[in-house]
């Protein structure tokens, strides 16, 4: 059977987590015996969805209809429902970003599958898949009741494929109604340059050891030359040093990147729990006996104002190297 | 306006995760259970700043057993006129969806406002469910709402920034930091909490979507390896060689 996988995007591009829900989908599929179809609504660039083929990509369905121009995810729901019940598939996979989040509940409800957010991993053997709960403190291995299975991915779930093929392209009319449309975007607002922090491999985050907002120059600064995006403690976004939405932790984003910097955070439980999935963690704090030492790969105790200027020119001199 | 507002009990956010010797359940021994943050900090406070402008009234919804009334009682403390417990398991997401639809279907409700992401669930899962059984439309994470009239003004978060929308009533918003300030109930809330009403009723499908087969906590951290702050280039051959992080 085959597999689909909802091809979110912005201005016609499919957005980064996407790839990895390809390539998850992908397996599943190779075990289903059956391919992976890939479904995009609203406006697509055509070179951008064959080169999904990379990742795993068999089919790309296009729905060419402006109406899905703002994200509406009842529409949204209607569509992916729609061609499930033309184009039968075991399973329906979706990256675990914003839009993820608010569709894919939304999709398993429609079609009665069962929904596993956050899957961690490809279904082991026995058929569970296990999933992050209790803000990253413990791992539910899920079993699912019904046939089939709506899975939303979070990043390192499955590795990315790299295959020289092509994704073909087809299209595909939903056929709603307007009365199916109801939501309006009347304004966006995204931030200049950067990397949005629920897409980043690499995030440097930092806490109140900085002591005021004039001094994030140097954490943007560090950011800029990993390629990495900016996170912050709670108390930092509380008091508006930093925007809410750089805020990570338990009532915050969570992160799963590979490299994760933190910088004058003390490491309290809750920080801990949006953080501590990432691959390796480095802390830089003054406190030898900050907590955050004890969740972290590498450490550096030192001052900040000390260690991050140097630690970004050393960078600086790696990637010049 | 009435306004529904699904709350849910969860583990203090200092709590020591543990699980039964079998791995099958949570192990509830010496943890707090408060309401989940952002159903009592953004949701509930913004419907009760909503009633407090437009009138009507909000009622606090719970999928859970008779341990979860005390968090249901702090809601009624906090501005929730009346109250609603569905006895059942809360572990099932498609569960406790179609048991709050359920309710929402046979009582009128013009907006459904839940909290982003229960701290122990992390499922995001809940409001966008409930909105696919009202057939309804659903905002995620907003942080602003208004509502003027029939239409809704919301904020809601992207990928790196945020957009502005308009949307009809009925509909269902999932709520995060930035929609309204926490409220500590005071004493004259939590007397008059103890007459409000929490009826207790019985879901009527209690067909699950998914078990747990078994719950486990993560691996140990080795020991952070220190390096001084004299000598950075023994950290990036240590990212660039160990961990393969740059
Ligand atoms: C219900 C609840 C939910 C919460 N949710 C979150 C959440 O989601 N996210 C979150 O982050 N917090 C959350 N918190 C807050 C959390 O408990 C901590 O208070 C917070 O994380 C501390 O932020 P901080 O580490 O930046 O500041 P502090 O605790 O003040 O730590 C500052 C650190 O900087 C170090 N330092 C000082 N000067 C320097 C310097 N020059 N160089 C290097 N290091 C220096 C200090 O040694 C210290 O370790 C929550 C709390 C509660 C009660
Ligand atoms: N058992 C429950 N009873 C009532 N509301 C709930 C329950 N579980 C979750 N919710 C609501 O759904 C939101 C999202 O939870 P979740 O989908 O589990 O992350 C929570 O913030 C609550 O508002």
């Amino acid at each position: 059977m085959n597999v689909l996988v909802y091809l979110d995007s912005a201005d016609g591009r499919v957005k980064k987590p996407v790839y990895e829900a390809i390539s998850y989908a992908k397996k599943l599929a190779q075990s289903a015996g059956g391919q992976v179809h890939g479904l995009i609504l609203g406006s697509s660039e055509e070179a951008n969805l064959k080169s999904l083929g990379k990742y795993g990509l068999d089919v790309a369905h296009h729905v060419d209809d402006t109406r899905f121009s703002s994200f509406d995810s009842r529409a949204y729901s209607m569509a992916i429902g729609r061609f499930v019940e033309e184009n039968p598939c075991a399973h329906v996979v979706f990256a675990f970003n914003h839009r993820g989040k608010a569709l894919a509940p939304r999709v398993a409800a429609r079609l009665d599958l069962t929904y596993v957010p956050g899957a961690m991993a490809l279904p082991a053997e026995d058929g569970t898949v296990v999933r992050g709960v209790n803000s990253g403190k413990a791992f539910a291995h899920v079993k699912a009741n019904k046939s089939g299975m709506v899975l939303a991915v979070m990043s390192n779930a499955a590795g990315l494929l790299d295959e020289s093929a092509e994704a073909s392209l087809a299209s595909f009319d939903p056929g709603l109604g307007d009365d199916a449309f109801s939501v309006k975007v009347v304004k966006v607002e995204k931030m200049e340059g950067g990397i949005p922090l629920t897409e980043a491999d690499r995030v440097v985050s930092a806490g109140r050891g900085l002591k005021g907002p004039e001094n994030w120059g140097m954490i943007e600064e560090l950011a800029d030359t990993l390629n990495a995006a900016t996170a912050c403690s709670r108390p930092v976004s509380d008091v508006g040093w930093r925007p809410h939405h750089e805020h990570v932790g338990q009532t915050g984003i969570t992160v799963r990147p590979n490299l994760y910097f933190a910088i004058g955070i003390s490491g309290a439980i809750q920080h801990l729990a949006g953080v501590n999935q990432s691959r390796t963690i480095v802390v830089i704090n003054t406190d030898p006996e900050a907590p955050f030492f004890k969740a972290a790969d590498y450490g550096i105790v030192g001052d900040a104002f000390d260690v991050v200027p140097k630690l970004n020119a050393a960078l600086k001199a790696h990637s010049a190297a | 306006m009435n306004i529904l507002v699904p709350v849910r009990k969860v583990p203090d956010t200092t709590a020591k995760i543990a699980f039964t010797s079998d791995g099958k359940s949570f192990d509830a021994n010496g943890v707090q259970f408060v309401m989940n943050p952002t159903d009592e900090w953004y949701a509930l406070v913004r419907a009760v700043e909503l009633k407090e402008s437009l009138g009507g009234k909000i009622t606090l919804i719970n999928v859970g057993g008779a341990d979860n009334d005390q968090i249901i009682r702090k809601g009624l403390a906090i501005g929730g006129d009346d109250a609603v417990r569905i006895e059942g398991d809360d572990r099932d997401a498609h569960f406790c969806a179609k048991a709050i639809s359920a309710y929402a279907k046979a009582n009128s409700f013009d907006l459904i406002i839940t909290g982003k992401e229960a701290i122990d669930d992390n499922g995001f899962q809940l409001a966008a469910m409930i909105a696919e059984y009202m057939d309804w439309p659903f905002i995620s994470q907003a942080t602003r709402l208004d509502v003027e009239g029939d239409v809704c003004h919301l904020s809601r978060e992207i990928e790196g920034g945020h957009e502005d929308i308009e949307v009809s009533k009925p509909l269902v918003v999932s709520a995060s930091k930035g929609m309204a300030e926490q409220r500590i109930p005071n004493m004259r809330g939590i007397m008059m909490a103890r007459s409000k009403p929490l009826n207790v009723i019985q879901a009527e499908d209690s067909s699950v979507a998914s078990e747990v087969a078994k719950y486990a906590l993560p691996p140990e951290k080795g020991d952070v390896k220190l390096i001084d702050a004299d000598n950075i280039d023994e950290l990036i051959t240590l990212l660039k060689n160990e961990a393969k992080a740059i």
